[in-house]
Formats: structure tokens, sequence, C-alpha cells
């Protein structure tokens, strides 16, 4: 009986292994599957570009519905020492008091011609705020992708293996808990704990004071914030790993293996994770907002210079081309992450048909 | 919703730093050498003197016609010549004033200072086209010229009425005419690539950090320190707790905030006096404010030293009139409202307002009830209105708040108090005191004494002061105003403002601090004039 299971078992691993498709099929599914995917693409972009247009112009109206007047942030302390007259003439000056449909088209008229416009907060061009600022915003939230996706591995493997355990317990409350801190809280005791109290690392910014700026500099400061943003977006990265490997160690495959008496190591790699990491690449790139606003609020307490502090400065004082141009470009991250994930998710699974 | 979170997060994050503040190590050297970096809460950039940087001519980027020569901030500073050969010369009425300029100054590019660049300036920010923040404080210039004398070469400003106080409006930033080439000044070059006169200039300029560097042919001589850098630190927070640990030489923080660095080995806390006041303006057209024995009343019934002692953590003192003991022989000491709450409820009572049925006074069908509009953002400025109208509530008057900004109060500025601020120009006693004090006149701002409420005989000692050249007469006249302003007071003025910075020790000889305005920051307290330390 044992012996027929496992010959069956070998029988079909065999055959699926082995079965060398004829050169003729295997092309033929190539292109079947480079056609699904250039249809996928397209399809995407075709929803993308009218909800980027449709979302920019809900701006527009949204930010002249706005109880703000951008006088006041424009003013600032100065707002009571003009006089109505003098700020009509700003209006005018600054084009603040032309209606939303005019702002957008002067605004989507520029940007398709290459020019972002000026930012009236910062005082300089859109483009190079987002020169400066933007590369820092996508190291930051690249390394605490990095830091988050090693840590939930590791916990969840650990936890997984061990069901039941102190350890399991104690990895399941960890990430509770830090589901349940806000990121800024976390943010403020790492910088007591890591900057204050030990000393090991700044506290703040991604430069040096003084001196110059070299990469180990850059990753000296990258260490603390990287590793809140990391652990704030751990949580449920961890729980639905946790439950892919529960899962997969459950599988016949798996169950399988080790009745054949293949090494734990062997087996975890081998079979427990490929099944288990395939939907983590769609729930990456389906929580990507929940990332960027993670790193919205480690870059306020860390001082990063990122784009996350452009967007609130941008936003209070109704900075239209650059709130606009932030505001699209994450949306058009977000989809592009879902886009890229669903493409890495038929990169993996060869099962995976596309609905047309 | 954002507000609400950022004070949550303020508070979680004042808890931590206080209990954390005893357990830090000892502060390290920072900076070696003739270098200073200090932590600022305010944006980097803008550095175009069109918008209004270096407006009362502190900047070590620029210079101004006229510059700040503090003894202190015991008193007001004077102004000496800086890009003027001497003192501004004015014609008999004050409503001409002539310039010699220096001769032999160039700017940061090399290119030659003269009076093209402050004519140029000048009309800049006079442009509507530049939409200029700061072009009401200079409505009086009627024309800029420049002329080339035997001598040298001389900048002639005509005013559209006579104002003795013009010179503390040549401290104004000079740029060079080549930069200024019209168009709004917030798309200006000059905001992240200024060009100036002044003793450092820009080396760098990032979202986090501006360096400026000894400019070694600076007229009046190289700085001895040689490089200035600040980075900018939105959170308190975050600021105590790098300059505790050692990063920075300096910054500014709140008097509370300040104050945890007085027990701090190795630090110590610089204030500086400021005219920048805080007061309740009344409504107009409410009944009970119309009444002056009423406004009279409500200013002997609050606590100001109270308000100092809580709200501003003791960095600040209390004020009855917009001139503060900076001005010299022109602050009359005895200008004071004593508190005395029994005084204001028997003038009330003489006034004929007596308790209603609920305890807040009535007379006929008026209640002695009005609205304090304060602006939500400004942590300092709701305390006091809260402060303010638990003292009314003390003598029967119901004061409600009301957190408004300031495009929502204008409208109703005739119907709201108003917790306003002033003295963003302290250097000119007519500019602290005129429009604030002075009956509305046509073109004026609304919130120029948005109560409206004067009397003929101030109005008369206001003008005729702002036209008077001879100081003595100037100040008997100011003196004057504070007599009449007692006997009618028309706000309820509360406290002027101390600005606190913890400050590392060092072995430099610094200048003193002085008055400051309202706007403040690494620019100001005991870095306001960084290049003449020395050691």
């Amino acid at each position: 009986m044992e012996r027929g299971l496992l010959d069956t078992l070998t029988t079909v691993q065999t055959a699926h292994g082995s079965q060398t498709p004829s050169p003729d099929l295997a092309t033929a599914r190539r292109r079947r599957r480079a056609r699904e995917v250039r249809g996928l693409i397209g399809r995407r972009i075709a929803v993308a570009l009218p909800l980027l247009v449709l979302i920019s112009m809900g701006l527009f109206v949204l930010a002249q519905a706005s109880p703000f007047d951008p006088l006041v942030g424009y003013l600032g302390d100065r707002y009571p020492l003009t006089t109505p007259e003098q700020r009509q003439s700003m209006r005018e000056v600054l084009r603040l008091d032309q209606p939303w449909w005019a702002g957008w088209l002067a605004w989507a008229s520029d940007l398709v011609s290459g020019d972002l416009g000026h930012s009236r907060s910062y005082a300089m061009p859109v483009s190079a705020v987002l020169a400066e600022r933007l590369p820092a915003t996508l190291l930051l939230s690249a390394a605490g992708l990095a830091v988050a996706l090693l840590l939930s591995l590791l916990g969840a493997l650990i936890a997984a293996l061990n069901p039941g355990s102190v350890l399991d317990r104690a990895t399941h409350a960890l990430a509770t808990f830090l589901q349940a801190v806000p990121p800024f809280v976390l943010a403020l005791a790492a910088v007591t704990v890591g900057a204050i109290t030990l000393g090991w690392f700044p506290a703040g910014g991604a430069t040096p004071v003084v001196g110059p700026t070299t990469a180990l500099t850059t990753v000296h400061h990258l260490i603390l914030p990287a590793l809140v943003l990391g652990l704030s977006q751990m949580p449920w990265l961890l729980l639905s790993l946790h439950a892919e490997i529960t899962t997969a160690l459950a599988s016949d495959p798996v169950r399988a293996a080790l009745a054949r008496g293949l090494p734990w190591p062997g087996v975890v790699v081998g079979h427990v994770l490929p099944p288990a990491l395939a939907p983590l690449v769609t729930l990456v790139g389906v929580r990507l907002p929940e990332l960027i606003v993670g790193a919205a609020l480690v870059e306020e307490v860390f001082a990063w210079p990122g784009v996350a502090a452009a967007m609130v400065t941008s936003a209070r004082t109704l900075d239209m081309p650059l709130l606009a141009i932030l505001t699209v470009a994450s949306t058009a991250t977000v989809l592009l992450g879902s886009l890229l994930s669903d493409l890495g998710y038929l990169a993996l699974d060869p099962r995976v048909r596309i609905d047309d | 919703m954002l507000s609400r979170f950022s004070r949550r997060a303020c508070l979680a994050g004042a808890l931590l730093t206080l209990s954390l503040m005893g357990c830090t190590a000892q502060p390290l050297p920072a900076t070696s050498g003739s270098e200073i970096v200090l932590a600022d809460a305010y944006e980097l950039g803008g550095y175009n003197p069109v918008s209004g940087y270096g407006e009362l001519g502190v900047s070590p980027l620029y210079d101004g016609l006229m510059r700040l020569d503090s003894a202190g901030d015991e008193a007001l500073p004077a102004f000496a010549p800086a890009l003027a050969m001497e003192a501004p010369i004015p014609n008999a009425d004050s409503s001409v004033w002539s310039v010699p300029l220096r001769q032999g100054v160039t700017f940061h590019d090399g290119t030659p200072f003269d009076g093209a660049d402050v004519v140029a300036t000048y009309n800049a920010v006079l442009d509507p086209g530049s939409a200029s923040e700061i072009a009401s404080a200079f409505a009086m210039i009627a024309e800029v010229s420049s002329s080339r004398t035997a001598t040298g070469e001389t900048v002639t400003f005509t005013l559209a009425y006579p104002y003795a106080d013009f010179p503390s409006r040549l401290l104004l930033a000079i740029a060079p005419s080549e930069r200024l080439t019209g168009g709004p000044a917030a798309e200006s070059s000059l905001n992240r690539e200024p060009v100036g006169t002044g003793p450092y200039r820009l080396s760098e300029l990032t979202a986090d950090r501006a360096v400026f560097t000894a400019n070694p042919h600076y007229w009046a001589g190289p700085p001895q320190v040689s490089k200035v850098t600040t980075v900018y630190l939105p959170d308190d927070n975050s600021r105590v707790q790098r300059v505790a640990a050692g990063e920075f030489d300096g910054t500014i923080l709140p008097p509370a905030l300040a104050r945890t660095f007085t027990s701090k080995p190795g630090f110590g806390i610089e204030s500086a006096h400021s005219a920048d006041w805080r007061g309740v303006s009344l409504p107009a057209d409410v009944a009970f404010t119309r009444d002056p024995q009423v406004r009279l009343a409500l200013n002997h019934a609050v606590d100001r030293q109270a308000m100092v002692d809580t709200v501003l953590a003791g960095y600040g003192e209390v004020a009855h009139t917009p001139v503060s003991a900076v001005y010299g022989d022109a602050f009359d000491p005895a200008a004071v409202f004593p508190y005395d709450v029994d005084k204001a409820r028997s003038l009330l009572a003489g006034a004929g307002w007596s308790p209603g049925p609920d305890g807040v006074l009535v007379k006929g069908t008026d209640r002695a009830a009005f609205t304090v509009a304060f602006r939500p953002t400004d942590s300092v400025r709701r305390d006091l209105a809260t402060a303010f109208a638990a003292d009314m509530l003390r003598v029967g008057v119901e004061v409600t708040l009301a957190g408004l900004d300031f495009d929502k109060i204008e409208p109703r500025v005739r119907d709201l108090g108003i917790l306003l601020g002033g003295g963003d120009k302290p250097f000119s006693l007519d500019t602290q005191v005129y429009a604030a004090l002075h009956s509305p006149l046509p073109g004026t701002a609304l919130w120029d004494n948005p109560g409206q409420f004067s009397t003929p005989a101030r109005d008369a000692a206001l003008d005729q002061a702002r036209r008077t050249l001879d100081p003595e007469r100037r100040t008997s006249l100011y003196r004057q105003v504070q007599a009449d302003y007692l006997t009618d007071p028309s706000y309820v003025f509360l406290v002027f403002l101390e600005h606190t910075y913890a400050v590392r020790d060092s072995t430099w000889q610094r200048a003193p601090v002085t008055i400051e305005p309202h706007s403040h920051g690494v620019n100001w307290g005991p870095w306001w004039n960084v290049a003449s330390w020395t050691r």
C-alpha cells in the first residue's frame, strides 16, 4: 500500500518533471504567453490613462472646493498686512483666480509638453523638487520593503515550522503588537534607543551634518528608518506568509517529500517556499499604497528628505503643480505595482491564466 | 485629521523626549575649527529679497543700504550704514530721502554693486507683477532713482507722504539688477541661487541643508566663522534630541522645550526680547465692546502676568499697549492697566451692565458676550485666547472661542474679536503702532485696527509723529498716544513674546542679540550677526 502510493507519486513527479514538450509546442506556448502579457499591459494602460486624467481633474475640482485659500499659505503671517485689493492682484499674478478646468488645462498641456511647472511652496521648478527628493524616497521604500520581506520570511518560517511552540506564539504576538503600534511611535522609539541611548545611528536626515556624503554614510543614515519602515510593514506580510507556509506544509507534495525522507532544508526550499511565495508577489503589489503611506510617516520623524514632506507641504498650500504630479505619480505607482505583481505571478506560475 | 494626529505625535514625542533627556550621552564636538552647524525649524531656500527674505537686513547673504547695530535686546538697535556710505539725508519735511552709496562693493558673482541694483530691488518689491508679500510695507515710496555725483552715486527715494521712520525701510536686502527680471517673486531664480553682497555666499542647498561659506571679498572684511551649515528639522522634539546628541551648535525651540537645556552641561539658553505682541482686538459691531468704559474694564480684568508665567513659560513680558520697554524714552512705564477684578466689575456696573439670569452681564437687550477668533495652527494664540476667555468669565463676560484661519475671519472682521499678533517690523515705532492704533484710512488692510476704535487726539498725535524728524518731539507725541490710549483703549493687549534658543558653549565671542521681529529662526537669535563673531 505504502509502496504503491510512493510509486504513484514518483511516477506523477517524473511525468510532470521529465515531460519535455516538443519544440513546436513550447514555441506556441511562449507566443501565446507573450500575446497574453501584451494584452494585459495594453488593457491596463487603457484603464490607467483615463483614470489618471480623471484623478488629476478630481484633484483640481477638490482644490477649488477646498475651504483653504492658497494665499493664506503663500502669505502666512503676512496675510493680515495686505489689503483685499493687493491680494486680488496677487491672485491674478499667481493665477489662483482661474476656474479649476482652466488650471487643469494649463497644467495638463504643460505636462504633455514636458514642463512640470513651478512649485510655489518650494520656489523652484517641480522637476527640481522631484529630482532632489524622489531618489531618497525610492531608496527608503526599497530598503524598507527588503527589510520587511526578510524579517517576515524568517519569522513566518520559524513560526510555521514550530507550530504551537513558544517561538510561534512570540512571533504572532510580536506581529500583532507591531501592527497595533503606529509607525511614528515606532520611529520615535527607534530614535530614542538607537540614536540617543546607544548612539549607534544618526537620529535623522540622510546625510552627515558635516563632512562628505559617501555610500557608507548613506547606509548609516538609512538603517534606522528602513528598519522602522520594514517593521511597520512586516506584520501583514508575516501573517499571510505564515498562513501560506502552513498550507504548503500540509500539502500532499510536502508530506510526500518528507515521507520519502528528503532533508528538511531541501523540502523547505524546493517544496514549501515556491507555492508559499507566489501569492506574496501579488500581496506586495496590492499593498504598495500602504508602503507609500508608511514611508511618508517615517520620513516625517526621521527628517528624511523625500517626497512625503513635499506632499504635505504642497497639499497645505494648494501648490497645485507639485501636488498634482505627486498625486498622479503615486496613483501610477500603485497601478504599476499591481501590474508588475500580476506579471510576476504569470512568470512564476505557468498554471495562471489571464481572463480575457 | 492630520493636525490632531500630529498633535498626538508631538505629545508622544514630548513625553518620550522628556523621559529620556536624563540618559543621553555627553555632547560630542560636532564641528572643529571655524564652522558652526545649526538646526532650523523653517524651510530652507526662498532667498529672494523681493519675497521678503532679509527684509530687515538680517541675512548672511545680503546687505541692505542700512544694517542693525545692536547693543543688546534691551533697547532698539541703531541703524548703521551698510551699502549706504553714510546715514540717509531727508529733506525738510522728510518726504525725500537721499542715500549716498558705498563704492567698490561687488556681488558674489563678481558684478559691481551700484544704484541700478537698489532701484531695481525696490521697484521689484513695488511691482504688482512680482506679487511680493512685503509690498504693503513699502507703499509710501512713490519713486526711486539713482544719480551720479562728483563723489560717487546717490539713490533718492521720493515718498508719497512725509515719513520720518523711513530709514527702517532701508534695511531691505539688495539683489543685483541683472537677476531681477520681472515675473512672480516666487518663481525667481534668486530663491535657490541667491546672489548678494553679504558676508557669506550660498555654496550648497538641498531639501534639508544649506551651507553658507565665508565671502573672502566681503567689503567689511571676511568673517572669522568660515562656514555656517543650516539643517532643516521641522520637528521640535527631533531638534531637542539631535542638539542634545551633540550634532548641532544650536537651534530655536519653544520656551518649554528650551528649558530642558538649563541643566544640560555644555549648553545654554539664549532668549531675545521682541516687539512681537499678542492681543485681542474688540469687535466693532458688538454693542458691548462699543462702550469705551467696557473696553477699559476688560483691560483691568485680564491677568497678563499669569499668561506670561503659564502660556509663555516665563519667556515674555506683559503688554498693555503695543509700545514695549525696548522703545526707550518713547515708552511710558505708567501706561499700564493694573490687574484689578474689582475695578473691572465696578467699571462695568458703572456703564450700566448688571448680572443677568445666567450670570452673564446684560444691559437692556444686549448681552456681554462676543466671539474671539484665533489661528488654530498657532498653539500660543490658542492658549492665550483660552486664558483670556477664562479671565472674562470671572467678570461676567462670555467669550466664545473660534479657531479660524485668516481668510475665514476677514469676512466677519467687524463681528469678531481676534487674537492678533503684531510686531513684524519692530525697528520702526511708527510701523509698530500707527496701523494698529490709528482709525482706519482708505487703502489700509482690514486687520489694521479691526475694531476701528480710536480718538481724534490719538490719530492726530500718530499722524504728527510720523512726520516729525525731531526725536524729542516724536517721543512726547508717542507718550501722548499712550496716555490717550489709557483713557480709551481699543484692544486688550496681552503679552510680548521672547524667542528662545538652545546654544552649545563655545569659545566664540558673540555679538549681542537684538530685538527680534515676529519672524525668527536661526537667522536670528545668537546667530543674527554671525559674521562679526571673533575669538
